[in-house]
């Protein structure tokens, strides 16, 4: 996609969230801005505990935001809003979760499963209808209209997995959250979920923002990917970009931890290790710099020149 | 890759079946396996969920489940034969002291209501019959060999004050603290960050070395089984469909079953085109499986894989695969264009090397 013509669908802007009040005051997510653009899958990766999920989870308005905004469409989606909107945005905006064993309630029929969420914003016009979009929906994630009536314990994590692809879809989402959507799966199903994402994308012009630690995956599946360490985004990059020239440390560090299907490339290979200390952050504060055109890395200007020289060496 | 033909058996599994009973059905989970593990080697067991690989392991160190039997063979470990086993005092000699394991979940597998010292001290007591102060020092010495500094403070703090990769070096302490000579490491990463898992890959590289391990991975990655496996044994509906050195599995694969999970790498796949994934789902273990059990998934399938089961054909003196195409009259088949290049790269790095 060129990049002049591209349309931005969410715009993150100074996001920060706290857990906690006072001395326990947490900063899970600390000034993170970012731009997804219509059509594209953008990847986020880093370690647990690094915020990842906590980004998702406040798109997803699940998580409060202490501070910044989430612009959806333009309009921001935090904070007193209309209802029309909400309802709006709560349709337009779902999620896909990482385990599909404990994400279905084990208790509900799949048809009650996947229209959850369509009886919620009444998004149908009689029960005929609805049925209509349950068969649907369960036609275009592969599976059989008839398995409607069975439980989610009778599939197998890979089904499992579809069903919860199912229930997003039905809401005739613009924008799909998928965490961690294949990490519980195995390998052959892991292939069959991906393949089905990025059909499913292509059909209906949807936008995928992929939650993953698994760099090999994400390589293969966004378009571009922000890596997140500790709360703030450190490097933000077209996919191939960032996997051809990572500039920060830890995402170098990131990028050479992930083991590679060659024996001999394996055992040779030298491992980075990320030390945080490195960084002379108090005297000199990084900021977020565009080092190459799409190509943005958290640095102060004493480091800034430093990548920039790697960067012409590398190129 | 050194050579591991000329090493020593240290176990010997043989035409092992391993059956469950279930609501009144039988299933057979183990179906006919024979493997050799060398002395000093490491062995990654590959395959997908139900499988079999952990059921395998479990039958070597005394833990399968109470309705699950070995209906035939056996597993020879020095003098013993421990399918032979049947009371928890003949498991003892083995479990821990002969034959360790680490588990998949470190959140799980440690007590948290003991510190983790005493737990590890605890083995070293049963194991090395160190008492006192000699015990507390060699669990010190433990604990700096799994790479965890300021040992005394830590010795006497608990599971929940440990992150992930932290709670797995105590849980492989623990295991190293029974002195085995085997090591069986049940997808030891799996529940851990990337970079984590690199530290205790080295980690466990280390100290197959220090402590002259034989060490046996059960994983579904195959970067892991890259990292870390001499030879690999691929797994498929309780069998083992193909074993090799990991270079021969990786580079010369034979068997169809292979050849697919290699596709599914998405190393492999092109971007923004369809990832190669295997169609259908494994066969239902509760029914008798004729002839090859990966046939009616496999693209490449002959008339006599729905029919005989295919014995080991050999490739090497190290490498084997039951696949009826390795059969002198089988035809040619022609590889998908990414796995012949994926195939033809790493033969170009062989021969660097």
């Amino acid at each position: 996609m060129p990049m002049n013509t591209k349309e931005v669908l969410l715009d993150v802007k100074n996001l920060e969230v706290a857990f906690g009040k006072g001395k326990n005051k947490f900063q899970a997510i600390d000034q993170v801005s970012f731009q997804i653009y219509k059509g594209e899958t953008f990847g986020l990766v880093g370690e647990s505990g690094s915020g990842k999920t906590t980004i998702g989870r406040s798109i997803m308005r699940i998580n409060e935001v202490t501070g910044g905004e989430i612009l959806f469409h333009g309009k921001p989606i935090n904070g007193k809003i209309s209802k029309e909107w909400d309802r709006e945005i709560t349709q337009k905006i779902q999620m896909i979760f990482q385990d599909p064993m404990a994400s279905l309630n084990e208790r509900a029929k799949v048809d009650y499963i996947i229209s959850e969420g369509l009886m919620n914003t009444k998004h149908y016009k009689d029960e005929a209808e609805r049925q209509k979009k349950v068969h649907d929906a369960l036609l275009e994630v592969g599976l059989l209209p008839e398995f409607a009536s069975r439980f989610p314990h009778e599939f197998s994590g890979g089904q499992r997995q579809r069903i919860g692809i199912a229930r997003a879809l039905i809401m005739e989402p613009e924008f799909i959250i998928a965490d961690e959507p294949i990490s519980a799966l195995d390998v052959s199903i892991r292939a069959q979920v991906l393949n089905l994402l990025s059909n499913l994308q292509k059909q209906k012009g949807l936008t995928y923002l992929f939650i993953a630690h698994d760099l090999s995956i994400v390589r293969f599946i966004t378009d571009r990917t922000a890596v997140i360490y500790k709360g703030k985004i450190v490097e933000l990059a077209e996919t191939e970009k960032l996997f051809a020239n990572p500039i920060h440390p830890y995402t170098r560090a990131l990028i050479s931890a992930v083991p590679e299907p060659n024996p001999y490339k394996e055992r040779e290979k030298v491992m980075e290790v990320y030390d945080p200390s490195q960084h002379n952050y108090e005297s000199n504060p990084p900021s977020f710099m565009e080092i190459e055109e799409g190509h943005f890395v958290l640095a102060n200007d004493e480091e800034m020149e430093r990548y920039r020289t790697t960067l012409e060496i590398e190129v | 890759m050194e050579e591991i033909q000329t090493k020593s058996r240290i176990l010997s599994i043989q035409n092992l079946v391993i059956q469950f009973k279930l609501r009144g059905q039988v299933l057979t989970a183990i179906r006919n396996i024979s493997l050799d593990l060398y002395k000093g080697e490491s062995l990654a067991i590959v395959g997908e969920s139900g499988s079999g690989k952990s059921v395998l392991v479990k039958s070597i160190i005394g833990l399968l489940e109470k309705n699950g039997s070995v209906a035939q063979g056996s597993i020879l470990y020095k003098e013993d034969d421990l399918t032979k086993f049947s009371t928890e005092k003949d498991w003892l000699k083995i479990r821990g002291k002969e034959i360790a394991m680490v588990t998949q979940d470190p959140m799980t597998s440690l007590n948290p209501l003991k510190t983790i010292g005493k737990q590890i001290e605890e083995c070293v007591i049963l194991h090395q019959k160190l008492q006192g102060k000699e015990a507390y020092q060699r669990t010190l010495q433990l604990l700096k060999d799994v790479g965890i500094h300021d040992v005394e403070k830590r010795y006497k703090q608990y599971p929940h004050e440990f992150s992930g990769g932290m709670r797995q070096r105590i849980v492989i302490a623990i295991a190293i603290a029974c002195n085995p000579k085997i090591l069986i490491c049940d997808e030891p990463t799996t529940a851990l960050d990337v970079t984590i898992q690199a530290q205790i890959l080295q980690l466990l590289k280390n100290l197959q070395q220090k402590y002259g391990l034989t060490t046996i991975y059960i994983t579904h990655d195959l970067g892991v089984v890259a990292k870390v496996a001499d030879r690999i044994a691929v797994m498929y509906a309780g069998d083992i469909i193909e074993v090799g050195q990991t270079h021969e599995v990786f580079f010369n694969g034979k068997h169809p079953y292979t050849w697919a999970l290699l596709s599914s790498l998405p190393q492999l796949g092109a971007k923004g085109e369809e990832l190669y994934s295997i169609k259908g789902t494994p066969p239902n273990l509760f029914k008798e499986i004729k002839g090859d059990a990966f046939a009616p998934r496999n693209p490449y399938a002959l008339k006599i894989d729905f029919e005989e089961r295919p014995p080991f054909f050999k490739v090497s003196e190290t490498h084997y695969a039951k696949t009826w195409l390795l059969h002198p009259n089988a035809p040619k088949v022609e590889l998908p264009q990414n796995l012949q290049a994926f195939f033809e790269e790493g033969r170009r790095f062989a021969h660097e090397h």
